[in-house]
């Protein structure tokens, strides 16, 4: 069943790809959504049926040299059915949805055909997606990781006669190899120290990582931290985080069901996958999961700013995700790795529901995706309307306080600050907090200057803006049910307590009376536990605990160390913790009607008064220029020099000079007679040998 | 059949042959004929190699279908294959009847050309089998006067200089390898390059005119043959040849140089330097490993801002073989492994590579970039293939580039993490300058009239590029095809490598004691 749900978009993307000429466009397109829905609902089945055992399907042998061995498999765990139902639902109703995006692109000309190429790299992507979670070593994540990446450059240069599509392409895979050299080297080094690059291996060898020495670099590291912080640069390429998130807010130039799909729901997920596979290793890697959560708050933060002023509906989606990213990150840093995998979940829900829901607008407005020309749209196209405000509530977290009633968004997001504040990073959880305000008043400005207040730009689009089609809406529709009821029906799953998320995730636990013995027999052993352990014991006397995670890494679909505790400290955190981000969220809201509501000038005055900050939001902090000038220019001034210099003047220029005397003689030989210059070349070479043979017929005798 | 190798090595030479005599006038008759006689003849001995790879067993790791037979003025005809060598031979095969094929259009001294080519692939297969020195040494040098020839006479505007440049770079680097092996006969009485193999040659440390050397006589042989075989791969700094050989090349000239001919140079080093001098090659180890990760760095830089796409390729070309030797002096299996499997996938994507060039260049005559942009919208199959190659360059997983590039800086690593991590960045440099080219040549709206009426490949080119298709997805998908075939050999070169560097370190121990 699982190697269905793998190939059948792997064969339809083929068969469509290829065979369209042959079976019709619309066959096409219908082959590759069929194939993704049997995909869809075998995930399903396997993730309700899923008895949280490990287990694992070889296909076939892959690089294998020496003591390195890697095959062609699937791994099933929570985390791949978890994936598995993420990237396969989302797919199968973006694949439904692009049968009506797709419809009529006044991009290409009449005539041309471009669906089925569309299609067949949507399935191809969902592909080497699924390849990527359900890898069962490294090199098999890898070349999901990047066929991924090869997917997402080929859809985001799919209006290929775009110039800033074709650029934005290649930034995108260009700057994810950036991350990919992290990812590389992080494997060399677990291979170095391990010896094997399977997960099962790596996992069970993880505590001893933590006391192997790896020289890398100028210096000896802990092993741990090293594997730990390469693999997470991999994960920052990928999922779009500080330095190395330029691309994404480019990647909007892709179609957007492409964007839903690839750039919100699933690929740059992959990173926060990542993480929380690596979980094992990122137990015993405390400063790299520090430098994780900080790079991942950072990130929450900065992208929410440039959110807020961002024009383009699209960017302002992007930057939403790069920011909600970054929370996933900074729950997997503390090492709260289901809440992480919780918002991912419902984050691919609501997500993906807003950008369908812009692409919707987008189509109603004649592909217009500056908000400044949208307003009063909620008549226009009231489902659309609806289904992108039930997106906003999940997203701003809109739910009641200290319950566990709310949208998807509610329960995760806040699931994630409590974690940040049991992990101690004051610096995560304000950063979050205040990104959770800065994300409602965002979000709600989207909505108020798409469908409220009065219509702008050109007045005919507005006057035949429609309602998208069935196959557009039906999709809005299904993922409104998962923004509303994903977080809910989840919650207990992922950040219950740790006897429910320790059988959701196949992770050993035992009674808390034990938990005590536990830590002082760590402390025994000479472990770092510091911290944890005091909070432990704290918590414990607090009679909070009452059950914790054991087991050995690599047991469950996730590890969590003995000392890590912030499940249940995460739910014992104070009364104000709880609602602080409810109190964010209003507050944004609040804002957010003043400005677009109430005072609608308002905003245009703020950035006249508040000009340098406003342009320092709106230019996205400036670093695609500094960027441009520090990296990009002096690259190419090198390439040059390099070329110009050392292999013209210096290298060749050298042996021109040590061959001066030489090179006039022969070359007025060739200019005679090519022959003439030939020959003499022949005529060395046949010299040579008769030197050799003459050596060895009289030295011969000698021995 | 018990002379089988000697058999696929002549077939072509045996072709050129019945050219050269039987052949005769240039009239349009003449010129199909001489096409398909080489045609035929490459594709012949294609299908007899088969009888080499099926024959040959993986898991012995010494040589097989050894042939011996005494040879004029008292040398030695000795071929043979293992695991290090017989891949090369298919490769050389595979790749021959698509070259001919890609030659095609050629109008000028076509008789004259297809015997360049078939001579050539001789040689070529014959470098790669030859088990005594001298004949090697015939075949190694004797490859460079076809290849000469073909960029002398079929190349472009400036192909003097080129074939010219070519001439002295490896000429210079022969010489030397000359010397060496004289100097080897003389120490080991012997030419056969088995024997060679299990003779120690003195790596006792002497003084020179106040130099001292260490690894001694190990250490200059080594530096004689790296000199020879440096220019061949072609390492930086010595690589300034190839992309001028390569422009002015003819298509299949270009192909065959680098699908085969810069093999040779890897081959070299696993043949003779690795196990003959081990002494020598891990005195200079570390000093080729930083030649590799500057090779990468640097012409991938230089590649970055090439107006030319044959340039641009050629560049390319050098920092993957800066892989190649990283590989080979991490010597250790994943490190050899990588670099052999490097070479083969090198040979079908850059083959490919220049291929893909030549469908624009028969077209439009102009290498330049800037002559292009927006092909996509009238070739499309040529935009697939493009791509896919493209891929493959810049050693996406999945095609067999990423293999030899992944399980290279595998083995490094275990030796010098510097050098990998300077080596690693070559994935991010290798990404920019390919995409660039793909976005320049390919994207874009079809604005220049020049190309507006372009037409998309044909059925014969796109039968050229299905095998090499073929071969890069399978070899991605598919590694242990070849590490199957070549680790029982490589096994046993690292562990020949290890022994040897044991005993000379006990021998300078008990010296120094």
């Amino acid at each position: 069943m699982e190697t269905i749900i793998l190939f059948a978009p792997l064969v339809a993307a083929i068969l469509a790809g290829f065979g369209w000429k042959i079976m019709g466009e619309t066959a096409a397109m219908w082959l590759t959504t069929g194939a993704l829905f049997l995909s869809c609902i075998l995930s399903w089945i396997v993730f309700l049926s899923f008895d949280g055992v490990t287990h694992q399907i070889e296909i076939m042998k892959y690089i294998e040299s020496g003591s390195l061995s890697s095959s062609w498999s699937i791994r099933l765990d929570r985390l791949t059915a978890i994936m598995l139902v993420v990237v396969t639902t989302v797919s199968a109703f973006v694949h439904l949805y692009s049968f009506g995006y797709m419809a009529n692109d006044p991009a290409f000309k009449e005539g041309e055909s471009y669906k089925p190429r569309f299609f067949a790299y949507l399935s191809f992507f969902t592909f080497t997606m699924l390849m990527l979670v359900t890898a069962d070593n490294l090199v098999q994540m890898f070349f999901g990781w990047e066929g991924v990446g090869l997917a997402s450059y080929l859809l985001i240069g799919f209006y290929y006669r775009k110039p800033s599509a074709s650029a934005a392409a290649m930034k995108a895979f260009v700057v994810n190899r950036v991350g990919d050299f992290g990812f590389i080297l992080g494997m060399l080094a677990l291979f170095f120290t391990v010896d094997s690059i399977a997960f099962d291996d790596v996992f069970a060898y993880a505590p001893t990582l933590a006391e192997t020495k790896l020289s890398f670099l100028w210096q000896e590291w802990t092993a741990s931290e090293v594997i730990a912080l390469l693999l997470f640069v991999g994960a920052m390429g990928k999922s779009a985080q500080l330095i190395l998130h330029t691309w994404l807010p480019d990647a909007m130039e892709g179609p957007t069901p492409v964007s839903a799909l690839i750039h919100a729901a699933t690929m740059v997920t992959a990173g926060v996958f990542l993480v929380c596979r690596m979980s094992p290793v990122m137990e015993f890697a405390p400063h790299a999961t520090t430098f994780i959560t900080v790079l991942g708050a950072t990130t929450a933060f900065f992208a929410a700013t440039v959110g807020l002023v961002q024009t383009d509906i699209k960017r302002v989606i992007a930057y939403s995700t790069c920011s909600q990213l970054g929370y996933m990150f900074v729950a997997a840093g503390v090492g709260m790795y289901s809440a992480a995998m919780f918002h991912l979940l419902t984050h691919a829900f609501f997500k993906a529901l807003l950008f369908l829901g812009a692409g919707s607008v987008i189509h109603a407005m004649h592909h217009e995706q500056d908000m400044m020309n949208y307003g009063g749209l909620r008549k226009k196209i009231p489902f659309t309307y609806w289904s992108m405000m039930i997106g906003t509530l999940a997203i701003t977290g809109v739910g009641i306080p200290l319950t566990q009633i709310g949208f998807a968004g509610f329960l995760s997001k806040d699931a994630i600050i409590e974690s940040a504040y049991a992990g101690g990073t004051s610096y995560g959880f304000w950063l979050l907090v205040i990104a959770a305000a800065f994300t409602s008043f965002y979000s709600w400005r989207l909505i108020f200057l798409t469908f409220f207040g009065e219509a702008r730009g050109d007045k005919h689009t507005h006057e035949h803006a429609h309602e998208s089609p069935l196959v557009m809406l039906i999709p809005l529709g299904v993922l409104s049910v998962g923004a509303v009821f994903a977080g809910m029906l989840w919650y207990g799953n992922f950040f219950g307590h740790a006897d429910q998320v320790g059988k959701f995730f196949g992770i050993p636990v035992a009674a808390a009376e034990a938990h005590e013995e536990a830590t002082t027999e760590t402390a025994d052993h000479g472990e770092t536990a510091t911290h944890g352990e005091a909070a432990g014991t704290e918590m414990a006397a607090a009679g909070v605990h009452h059950y914790r995670f054991t087991g050995d890494p690599g047991q469950g679909a996730l590890y969590m160390g003995p000392e890590n505790t912030i499940l249940d400290d995460a739910h014992a955190a104070p009364n104000w913790v709880k609602v602080s981000p409810f109190i964010a969220m209003v507050l944004g809201l609040l804002v957010a009607i003043w400005f677009y509501i109430v005072n609608p000038s308002l905003p245009g005055r703020l950035a006249e008064n508040q000009r340098p900050l406003y342009l320092f939001l709106k230019n996205k902090w400036y670093f695609d220029e500094i960027y441009d000038a520090l990296l990009i220019k002096p690259i190419v001034a090198l390439g040059r020099l390099l070329w110009k210099r050392g292999d013209g003047s210096i290298i060749d220029g050298l042996i021109n000079g040590v061959a001066l005397g030489v090179i006039p003689f022969f070359t007025r030989l060739a200019g005679r007679a090519q022959s003439g210059f030939i020959f003499t070349y022949a005529f060395w070479m046949v010299l040579g040998i008769a030197a050799l043979v003459t050596w060895m017929t009289i030295g011969g005798g000698a021995h | 059949m018990d002379n089988l190798l000697s058999i696929v090595t002549f077939i072509p030479a045996l072709a050129a042959l019945i050219l050269a005599v039987f052949l005769r006038g240039d009239d349009e008759a003449a010129q199909r004929n001489a096409k398909w006689v080489a045609m035929f003849a490459t594709a012949v001995t294609f299908l007899v190699s088969i009888a080499i790879y099926t024959g040959f067993d993986p898991s012995n790791p010494g040589f097989q279908m050894v042939e011996e037979g005494e040879w004029l003025l008292g040398l030695k005809y000795k071929m043979g294959v293992d695991g290090i060598s017989v891949l090369f031979v298919m490769l050389t095969t595979f790749i021959m009847p698509l070259s001919i094929m890609a030659s095609w259009q050629i109008k000028s001294r076509v008789k004259e050309y297809m015997i360049a080519f078939l001579l050539l692939e001789t040689l070529m297969l014959g470098v790669f089998m030859a088990l005594d020195l001298v004949l090697f040494y015939l075949f190694f040098e004797g490859g460079l006067i076809p290849m000469f020839l073909i960029i002398g006479i079929w190349g472009g505007k400036n192909r003097i200089y080129a074939s010219f440049k070519f001439f002295l770079f490896t000429f210079l680097g022969s010489v030397l390898m000359l010397v060496a092996m004289v100097a080897m006969y003389a120490d080991a009485g012997t030419t056969d390059i088995e024997l060679l193999l299990s003779h120690e040659f003195a790596s006792q440390s002497f003084s020179v005119l106040g130099i001292q050397v260490v690894g001694g006589m190990q250490t200059l042989l080594f530096l004689a043959f790296f000199a020879s075989f440096a220019v061949k791969m072609p390492m930086w700094p010595v690589h300034t040849w190839l992309p001028d050989a390569h422009v002015q090349a003819p298509t299949a000239g270009s192909v065959v140089l680098a699908a085969i001919m810069l093999k040779m140079g890897g081959y070299g080093f696993l043949r003779f330097s690795l196990p003959m001098f081990p002494v020598g090659s891990d005195v200079m180890a570390s000093l080729v490993l930083w030649m590799s990760a500057i090779a990468i760095v640097y012409t991938s830089l230089v590649a970055l801002v090439q107006d030319d796409m044959k340039k641009l390729i050629a560049y390319s070309s050098v920092a993957h073989m800066g892989f190649v030797t990283m590989g080979i002096f991490a010597a250790n299996q994943q490190g050899i492994d990588g670099a052999i499997f490097q070479m083969l996938s090198h040979g079908f994507v850059s083959a490919a590579l220049f291929l893909c060039v030549g469908v624009v260049y028969d077209r439009m005559h102009t290498r330049e970039i800037d002559a292009y942009g927006g092909l996509v919208n009238r070739m499309p199959a040529y935009a697939l293939v493009f791509m896919f190659f493209t891929m493959g360059n810049v050693g996406l997983p999945g095609t067999s580039g990423f293999v030899g590039e992944f399980l290279t800086m595998m083995g490094a690593f275990q030796v010098n993490t510097w050098v990998t991590a300077v080596a690693a960045t070559g994935v991010i440099l290798s990404a920019s300058y390919a995409l660039w080219l793909y976005r320049r040549v390919m994207f874009g709206d079809l604005i220049k009239e020049s190309l507006k009426t372009i037409k998309d490949m044909s059925a014969r080119e796109k039968w050229i590029f299905a095998p090499l298709v073929a071969m890069t997805l399978l070899l991605g998908v598919y590694p242990a095809l070849v590490t199957d075939i070549i680790g029982q050999s490589t096994t046993a070169l690292v562990a020949k490598f290890d022994t040897a560097l044991a005993a000379a370190e006990a021998v300078n121990q008990h010296a120094s004691n």
